[in-house]
């Protein structure tokens, strides 16, 4: 298979920034560049080399690969960037199933892993680690905040999400807080690109409203078919069905669907004005929710580099909990698992100036944490 | 289950029979004229999507699209075969399946250095667009009937083209005995150019077709390759007619196994466990027919007639 190793060594704006630790660290990118899932590793990567760039630190390098959405490569590449890279802190992976497959056994080696997006269950209760973070949310959040959304005005919801690890939480997270009755609950395969056979299924379910995690380019050809198909049940879904970087391909049939998120481009906050502003000028597009999230990412391990030192794995660990940043997203601290405690947003797909994005309409949830902290000893 | 939701998941398995079969149809001539093995077949699909995204964009017109589409696809697969292929008809198939992988990735990778790894948008024309009522009460994507109707269309052509044509006789002949219409003064380098072309503007029509219905994106030829790759082994390799039956069966079977094996398994087990679990069932279910198949008839349906 390909291989792509870009080196990125950063000297590109002299920063004037006292850094305490003069310290080289070194950062093992891991996310997805090729395939159907691209978009989301491209967003991932370009969100987090900017908040890397904007701070001018010539002590941090990252080096970046591509997983091709593929775990056994995930885990080549995690092996390769530990032993010969000698990382010190692992990031990037989009996907739950590769984030099982990696950060477990990094941080069992001592590594720091911080997730940019991919937060499983199994990672959040019982089995979390001093030195897994998670600076996205943990995997059920989006799908909990529609869950309670459904409960004002749907009285029968038609659930649907791909069938693996964080397919099975976003159900799970819809149905802790959703009180109303369920038409079906259809898992379809992880890259499936024609829904047919589900639509079908919605049609004739007596469903009043739709709820699908569908990330990537499944996203893109379910709406695109369920458009077409005539079937007028309202679809919702958490932020990744529709972020940034599926909404020009879906075009007009995403317009008025709801979906929840912790960011919208249209969030009223100076840290969220920069970032837009800043993206926007480096790589002339709009951000998605995984860019901001990396960015954060990128933020936190900047913010505890600057006070501590890598290889004292408690006093780094112990700076990164603070989550001394400040977030786009307005409010971001960490909970005791180390996952975010965020407000969480209901927005709308919108189309502003003939450009399709998310607008914020109201906030679900404030200061929500999960479900799973109280098992987690830490 | 009400017989129009029955009706409705019987037309979405013939429709993706009918784009299987046009990415089989091209897969099948191709190893039964020439006997080789293209993997790259998936990235012609992907060539036809993105060539008709990308000059419907500029023209506005999805149907200048489509036949840009077939022009992109088959020069394509023109120049491919003149400059890479033509050098693996002696070869055995693992170097053919080598050779033809390579192609797979610089195909994606030149695609994503041209276009980016961001979805293009390619929208189904306003003629198409919306439902139409079926009897039964449901309605059915306009779209859909059409593709449809255009892998009849080409299914049939084919059919004239093969039967009643010269160059029909011609392919005949490769598949019967290739050394001998060589000998027989038959210019065999043109009529493997000719064929290759033609299976590859078949795969980028498909991937016109349902790129207005999917998302046009680098890879996603691969997993359509996959599943035509069991239709041609299911069929009979080298049979069009095998081709045929054998997409309508991987169609109907993969979309009633998805629809159905949840159901069955809800009589027995909580509705979460039996969507999970019918899920990945069904997933399988055209490789188990397949197995069946071959364990009944090794060589397929319709074996051609060669060795």
């Amino acid at each position: 298979m390909k291989k792509m190793l870009a080196a990125a060594t950063l000297a590109l704006s002299v920063s004037t920034t006292g850094m305490a630790f003069a310290e080289p660290l070194k950062i093992g990118m891991i996310t997805t560049l090729s395939g159907g899932g691209a978009g989301l590793g491209i967003d991932t990567r370009d969100g987090f080399m900017l908040a890397i760039k904007n701070a001018g630190n010539k002590d941090i390098t990252v080096v970046t690969e591509d997983d091709a959405q593929k775990p056994e490569l995930a885990v080549q590449i995690a092996d390769k960037m530990i032993q010969s890279d000698k990382v010190d802190i692992l990031t990037g992976i989009v996907w739950s199933n590769l984030l099982m497959a990696v950060a477990p056994s990094a941080v069992a080696q001592g590594k720091f892993y911080v997730s940019t997006n991919a937060a499983p269950a199994a990672l959040a209760g019982a089995n979390c680690n001093k030195l897994y973070f998670n600076a996205a949310y943990q995997n059920d959040n989006l799908h909990e905040a529609m869950g309670e959304y459904a409960n004002k005005g749907y009285k029968k919801m038609f659930i649907l999400a791909p069938n693996y690890p964080a397919g099975k939480d976003s159900l799970t997270g819809f149905k802790r807080y959703y009180k109303g009755q369920l038409a079906a609950e259809v898992y379809t395969q992880v890259g499936q690109t024609d829904y047919a056979a589900e639509i079908a299924q919605m049609r004739a379910s007596g469903a009043d409203g739709i709820f699908t995690f569908l990330p990537g380019g499944m996203g893109i050809a379910f709406m695109k078919q369920f458009a077409q198909s005539g079937v007028k049940i309202p679809v919702m879904g958490p932020g990744f069905s529709f972020s940034q970087d599926v909404l020009p391909a879906i075009g007009d049939a995403a317009v008025g669907a709801k979906a929840s998120g912790q960011w919208a481009p249209d969030f009223d906050n100076a840290a969220s004005k920069k970032f837009l502003a800043d993206f926007q000028k480096e790589y002339n597009r709009l951000p998605s929710i995984y860019a901001v999230q990396a960015y954060d990412a990128a933020q936190l391990i900047l913010s505890a580099a600057s006070k501590a030192s890598v290889k004292n794995a408690d006093a780094f660990g112990a700076e990164l909990k603070k989550a001394d940043i400040q977030s786009p997203r307005g409010k971001f601290k960490f909970n005791t698992n180390q996952h975010p405690i965020q407000d969480i947003y209901l927005t709308e797909v919108v189309k502003q100036n003939g450009v399709i994005t998310n607008k914020t309409v109201e906030k679900i949830f404030a200061d929500h944490g999960d479900a799973y902290a109280k098992d987690c000893k830490i | 289950m009400t017989l129009a939701l029955a009706l409705e998941q019987l037309l979405n398995g013939l429709q993706l029979g009918v784009m299987l079969f046009l990415m089989a149809a091209g897969l099948t001539l191709i190893f039964g004229v020439m006997g080789l093995i293209n993997l790259a077949h998936g990235s012609l699909y992907m060539v036809g999507a993105f060539a008709c995204a990308t000059v419907a964009a500029w023209t506005g017109s999805f149907w200048i699209g489509l036949i840009a589409s077939l022009a992109a696809a088959a020069a394509a697969g023109a120049v491919v075969e003149l400059a890479v292929i033509r050098r693996l008809y002696d070869r055995d198939h693992l170097d053919q399946v080598l050779a033809t992988f390579a192609l797979i990735l610089m195909f994606s990778e030149g695609t994503r250095w041209l276009f980016g790894s961001f979805p293009l948008y390619l929208d189904i024309p306003p003629l198409l667009q919306g439902a139409v009522a079926l009897p039964g009460g449901t309605e059915y994507p306009v779209y859909r009937l059409a593709i449809i109707l255009a892998g009849a269309i080409v299914a049939f052509g084919l059919y004239l083209l093969i039967s009643r044509t010269r160059l029909g006789m011609r392919i005949r002949a490769g598949e019967s005995d290739r050394e001998m219409i060589g000998a027989l003064g038959v210019d065999i380098r043109t009529l493997y150019t000719v064929v290759f072309a033609l299976g590859a503007a078949l795969a980028g029509l498909a991937g016109a077709m349902v790129g207005a219905l999917q998302s046009v994106q680098v890879g996603m030829g691969e997993p359509v390759l996959i599943l035509a790759f069991v239709v041609i082994v299911i069929g009979g390799i080298g049979s069009i007619k095998g081709a045929l039956l054998g997409a309508l069966l991987v169609g109907v079977t993969d979309t009633m196994g998805r629809f159905l094996l949840p159901k069955i398994l809800a009589l027995f087990v909580a509705p979460a466990q039996a969507g999970m679990i019918g899920g990945a069932a069904a997933s399988m279910l055209i490789y188990i027919v397949m197995a069946v198949i071959l364990a009944v008839k090794p060589r397929g349906l319709f074996p051609a007639a060669h060795a």
